[in-house]
């Protein structure tokens, strides 16, 4: 895996072109930076000034070329290359608290910006005005929306809220698109409908993902749990409680497998076996250095003891590659079905990029399926 | 000045009560709740069977029950369970539970460290450490996040 530390400010969310060559990133203020890659070198190229308050949410449509982002001045811009520069188009999003997250739906004609008003703008540009028009999902959204991530029919959306619950809902937005066919998650869907919503996690739901064929959704929670839900007639739910602190990023890298990173700044492969309808733990994905163990003499054992009330010879370093939480987690090759590279970015300011066969190859018991 | 500025008890109104958008937590019915059985528990204690108490003592806890002395007598029976226990035994107790059993130890855990009495925060924070190393800092967030607790 690769680390590139770009700051020293947290990187509040970042998105990737259709190439791979060009990284948006908001280094935690009200500008969005563009890095090209120069062979191990990023060279900063574009700065997109627009927004009056911190930028929350980047998503970078790959065929389309356009960048929307959105911020916790209420408001998205659509960002079009003309030339060399990035012109951006102002979405009213009709929201009166910030904007948290942001997502282009798989075709790219329509994007989803989850707020703190309590509601979900879907937006679809609107030829005859040429102007970006939104709809509101507000029912029964009872707190923030922390996260979003479309289906692959263009038409469902989850979402995950700090009013504890992940929920998928129909977005589907009849003058852009045709009627979805039926899918394991119900077979109308009228716009703003609720087609599943969880039951038994506690804690903000921090990230969610559907499959590579939608059938599955998983989402973190802030009770350090992981969950995932496979539709169905009934929806089947199953959930594993985690050792660890709260997780804030979740993805599938093939359709059983999921990564997962958050505030322990590692990320951790957990593995869905549909048969037994169970979530288990993989494996830690980082490959700490092995520093060199030195022998204690007594006096410091002595010290020890009376400064920290133990003899641990563990030091307060972090061993991961990530110093600080992570916050966003992205597949860089291989879609949601074969993942072959996936990329971090936290608070730390860096950016790691990780390969899943030389994680496969260095960690024994580790089994991607 | 005029009247209507001297009094200043409107500084006293909580004002999010009345927000009509405010978050109200789904009732779950608690009433017949009534937290594990004290009989049960002291006889297992009389007869020596720590393991059995502890076992007994984690049953039916009052998670929704809205009555505070339900779920104070529960606390106070758990307090005496984890009292009685040896100090070399407290490791095997803890490692006789399963998950949601280690999670609701750590959430009695707390519940005992805000009274503290006597010797009772001697005690919890010997078994506070065995069931951190048995639940890691995952379950000391569950106490923190649940929304209902004993």
């Amino acid at each position: 895996m690769s680390y590139h530390s770009f700051l020293l400010e947290p990187i509040s969310c970042h998105a990737w072109n259709k190439d791979r060559t060009q990284i948006a990133l908001c280094p935690n203020n009200h500008e969005v930076h563009i890095y090209k890659k120069d062979g191990n070198n990023w060279n900063k190229i574009h700065v997109l000034k627009e927004h009056n308050g911190q930028v929350t949410g980047i998503d970078w449509a790959p065929e389309s070329n356009r960048i929307v982002t959105c911020g916790t001045d209420r408001n998205a811009y659509v960002w079009t290359l003309k030339g060399d520069v990035w012109k951006p188009t102002l979405v009213i999003l009709r929201i009166n608290r910030a904007a948290r997250c942001v997502k282009w739906s798989p075709k790219e004609n329509k994007f989803a910006v989850g707020s703190g008003s309590r509601l979900i703008s879907v937006c679809y540009f609107e030829q005859d005005n040429d102007w970006w028009v939104c709809k509101h999902i507000k029912k029964p959204i009872r707190s923030t929306i922390l996260c979003l991530d479309w289906h692959p029919n263009n038409v469902l959306l989850a979402a995950g809220s700090c009013d504890f619950k992940c929920r998928i809902f129909s977005a589907y937005i009849k003058e852009v698109e045709e009627k979805p066919a039926p899918t394991p998650w119900g077979s109308k869907m009228p716009f703003g409908e609720v087609m599943f919503e969880s039951t038994g996690t506690a804690g903000w739901v921090h990230g969610v993902c559907f499959s590579d064929s939608g059938n599955r959704v998983a989402w973190a929670s802030h009770d350090s749990t992981v969950a995932v839900a496979e539709g169905g007639k009934t929806a089947v739910c199953t959930s594993l409680t985690s050792e660890t602190l709260p997780l804030l990023c979740v993805t599938f890298i093939t359709e059983n497998s999921l990564v997962a990173a958050g505030h322990d700044c590692y990320p951790v492969l957990f593995v869905y076996d549909s048969n037994k309808a169970a979530l288990s733990f993989g494996g830690k994905l980082d490959i700490p250095k092995q520093s060199a163990q030195k022998g204690m003499s007594a006096r410091e054992r002595f010290q020890n003891l009376d400064k920290k009330a133990t003899t641990d010879t563990k030091e307060a370093v972090l061993e991961s590659v990530h110093k600080n939480s992570i916050s966003q987690i992205s597949i860089l090759n291989g879609g949601k079905a074969q993942c072959a590279k996936f990329c971090t970015t936290g608070m730390d300011g860096g950016m790691t990029i990780w390969d899943v066969k030389t994680l496969e190859s260095a960690m024994k018991d580790l089994k991607i399926v | 000045m005029s009247k209507n500025t001297v009094s200043d008890r409107f500084r006293k109104v909580d004002v999010d009560e009345y927000d009509e958008n405010k978050f109200v937590d789904e009732e779950e019915g608690g009433e017949n709740q009534q937290g594990p059985d004290e009989a049960e528990v002291d006889s297992l204690i009389r007869q020596g069977n720590l393991m059995g108490a502890l076992q007994a003592v984690l049953k039916n806890p009052p998670i929704n029950t809205k009555n505070q002395n339900v779920k104070d007598r529960a606390e106070g029976l758990v307090l005496k369970v984890l009292s009685s226990f040896k100090s070399t035994d407290i490791e095997k107790g803890v490692q006789s539970l399963d998950k949601n059993g280690v999670d609701l130890l750590m959430k009695y855990i707390y519940k005992g460290f805000e009274r503290p009495s006597e010797n009772s925060s001697a005690v919890l924070l010997q078994w506070h450490e065995k069931a951190l190393s048995a639940g890691g800092v995952g379950c000391i967030v569950r106490v923190l996040t649940a929304r209902k607790t004993v």
